[in-house]
């Protein structure tokens, strides 16, 4: 007995001053770093769970009929893909990369609220969890697709109110990790970088985070009224009692079009830091980067219901929504000519992370080309909830919003490390990816032209061809990504062994202030704040 | 200098709170919004949920409007709903009744709704009716069938470009909600 007692007393010489030591670091963390590569690893993690429910689609739509699947589960798929890839991977990697690298952009020690940094990842941990739970209850996960709308969503099973609460954890995960960014932005900056001499990347985090506080409150109330409609008797979308179905897309679409720049304008932050880089030139037009930002951003609130050309609208309704949504064009269109002029007579090199962001600039302008086409009322009548749409928002995610994360990621993981990634297994990830992409989504246009539904598990024997070559770039694309968990594998073990500087890329620290660091960087990262503002970017 | 840091975040996350707040709020002020927009534009085919006075129009005889009907039942409502009649050739300004026969199948009371809905949407505010069986719950007995009427005019105001209007009714079997209430 007195032998346990003193084996007991033994622990209590034992205080930790540093970051915790083992498993529990990880979990009571506030270092912006730490919680940095949390957000990353999670959001790795969950691209390949998002890709692997992506893989049952394309393995069920490889030849017409039913193979592998049941209609329902394949429902369950799409949604469940949706919600994983938008609030499990794409959204937490853009949240891990801002804790990862603002606060050293802007000459910061750390992020302005750390303790709520570690709340808003655990929730979003829960989020998750939560929702993937939804996958062995009795009656399936959600089937609705992931705009949830009524009144099918209503006759999920068991899983809705889990669902439903899962979007609530998300949402305040999300909010807070927000506020967090909005506020360091604000009140942490190092004496001398005002608002016109951050990074890009700042920039667009900054107008993110606003767009998130604005719209995650409305997906919350919008998710809260299905649920008080479901089990408490409110008629808010159930005709019956007097409310209205079409008014549920009014509200989604609210959230939903402004959480669709959520997910792009980080991306073009990431762009437009890399990209000047590896061109040797000052960004294009900086300030005409923030406006244009800010524009989109703006606009975003205001063109909500080009989602639901289709409803019944009136004419008026059609053809405003239709006007304001060709607006956008406009500052993306400043956007995309910006980042050509940034490479035009540059002294480019053609490593992993530029290969990725030109690639991105051009898959993304043909993204954004047939958003235009879809803008024209009238025409998206035959778009409207056809295969068609599904090639337009994949081309403007995933060689978008997922390969720039791809290029942040070569772009920054010396840094992170302190080793240098492969370039050659670098290069074979983007070509294979690039090329896969295409022949992936690519035929998916043709496909929704001639009238494949989306959201079906079965289609006609005439869509046959394009849904095998379709789904062939599904699968090569998949395996492809396998490469790049090796690589990032291989360079946190080490790497190539080759010593990286401080700079890791020629000149980068003229261009923003994290290259100021070491590689990789201190635990906290500006003790003292910087005295040199870098104004390459400018 | 890290004291006012402290504050000037205090003070930012409180202005953000209330902006999250607010934005919770404005979701749901959404619905109102929503209805009064309908309301007023005529949107959805939304019609008046009450009877309206019996005013009597000038019949223009020399102008026809087709108006069709249309039955439907929510998911798997048991019961029989159908018109008497598919359509019918009206001249704006003269009341007509049309008569509705709706069955329930079960051998329970059911209590039943039927939302209606015009379209197009923008001659709604066109369409007029003094009697209608949407106006209030309606309670069935087991197996009891029942012969509703409709009465309504059609505005001599209605634009000449509605050549037809067609009146759609969708019955839901309430009763679960109505037996809580």
């Amino acid at each position: 007995m007195s032998a346990v007692v003193a084996e007991h007393d033994d622990h209590h010489d034992h205080h930790d001053h540093g970051p915790a030591k083992g498993l529990l670091r990880w979990i009571i963390t506030t270092n912006h770093k730490d919680i940095g590569t949390l957000y990353l690893l999670f959001a790795l993690a969950m691209f390949f769970v998002g890709g692997a429910m992506a893989m049952v689609i394309r393995a069920e739509l490889f030849e017409p009929g039913m193979q592998f699947v049941n209609p329902q589960f394949f429902n369950s798929m799409t949604t469940m893909h949706a919600l994983v890839m938008v609030f499990g991977a794409v959204m937490p990697a853009f949240v891990g990369l801002a804790n990862w690298m603002i606060p050293m952009m802007i000459g910061a020690p750390d992020m302005a609220l750390p303790r709520m940094n570690n709340m808003s990842f655990w929730l979003l941990v829960a989020g998750v969890l939560l929702l993937a739970s939804t996958l062995f209850m009795e009656g399936g996960a959600p089937a609705s697709g992931w705009t949830l709308y009524p009144p099918l969503v209503l006759q999920t099973g068991n899983a809705l109110p889990f669902a439903i609460f899962s979007v609530h954890l998300l949402g305040i995960s999300s909010i807070m990790g927000a506020i967090n960014i909005v506020a360091t932005i604000f009140n942490m900056r190092a004496p001398g970088m005002t608002l016109m001499k951050m990074p890009m990347f700042v920039w667009t985090w900054l107008i993110t985070g606003f767009l998130l506080i604005a719209i995650m409150p409305v997906f919350a109330g919008a998710v809260t009224m299905l649920l008080t409609d479901k089990f408490f008797d409110t008629s808010f979308f159930d005709a019956a009692g007097g409310g209205d179905p079409v008014l549920y897309q009014h509200i989604f679409w609210f959230f939903g079009h402004p959480e669709v720049y959520v997910m792009i304008l980080p991306t073009f932050g990431v762009a437009s830091t890399i990209i000047p880089v590896f061109a040797r030139k000052p960004l294009f037009g900086y300030s005409s980067m923030v406006y244009a930002t800010a524009s989109i951003a703006f606009l975003s609130f205001i063109v909500w219901a080009h989602h639901m050309f289709t409803v019944g609208m009136p004419i008026a309704g059609e053809l405003y929504f239709m006007y304001a949504t060709m607006l956008i064009a406009i500052p993306t269109g400043v956007k995309v000519f910006n980042w050509t002029a940034t490479m035009w007579k540059g002294s480019m090199t053609f490593e992993t992370p530029m290969l990725f962001s030109i690639a991105f600039v051009v898959l993304f302008t043909m993204g954004g080309f047939t958003g235009l086409m879809m803008s024209v009322a009238p025409v998206d009548f035959q778009y409207h909830d056809t295969y068609f749409i599904v090639a337009h928002f994949h081309y403007t995610l995933v060689p978008a919003s997922v390969f720039i994360l791809m290029a942040a990621g070569y772009f920054w993981l010396p840094k992170w490390t302190g080793h240098m990634y492969d370039e050659r297994i670098g290069r074979l990830h983007f070509w294979l990816s690039v090329v896969s992409v295409n022949i992936l989504f690519f035929p998916q246009h043709f496909l929704g032209l001639a009238g494949m539904p989306r959201r079906i598990p079965d289609y006609a024997v005439q869509f046959a061809d394009w849904n095998m070559i379709s789904s062939i770039g599904g699968f090569i694309f998949g395996a492809s990504q396998l490469l790049f968990l090796y690589v990032v594998i291989k360079t946190i073990n080490g790497g190539t062994g080759e010593k990286v500087t401080d700079e890791v890329w020629e000149d980068a620290a003229k261009h923003s202030l994290e290259w100021t660091l070491p590689s990789p960087p201190p635990y906290h990262s500006f003790t003292t704040p910087p005295t040199v503002i870098p104004t390459e970017h400018i | 200098m890290t004291e006012s840091v402290e504050r000037k975040n205090a003070k930012l996350i409180r202005i953000l709170v209330f902006v999250v707040v607010g934005m919770f709020g404005f979701g749901y002020a959404l619905v109102p919004i929503y209805d009064v927009l309908c309301e007023v534009t005529g949107l959805n085919g939304k019609v008046e949920a009450s009877a309206v006075e019996d005013v009597g129009y000038d019949v223009d005889k020399n102008r026809e409007v087709t108006v069709e009907f249309m039955t439907a039942l929510n998911e798997a409502t048991p019961m029989v709903f159908h018109s008497e009649m598919k359509k019918l050739k009206v001249h704006p300004g003269e009341y007509y009744t049309v008569n509705f026969y709706a069955e329930n199948k079960t051998d329970k009371v059911m209590v039943a709704r039927a939302i209606p809905s015009i379209s197009p949407g923008a001659a709604a505010e066109f369409f007029k009716k003094t009697e209608c069986f949407c106006f209030s719950e309606q309670t069935f007995q087991a197996q009891e069938g029942r012969t509703m009427p409709v009465r309504f005019v059609v505005n001599p105001d209605l634009p000449e470009k509605y050549k037809t209007i067609t009146l759609a009714y969708t019955f839901f079997d309430i009763t679960e909600t109505s037996v809580k209430k």
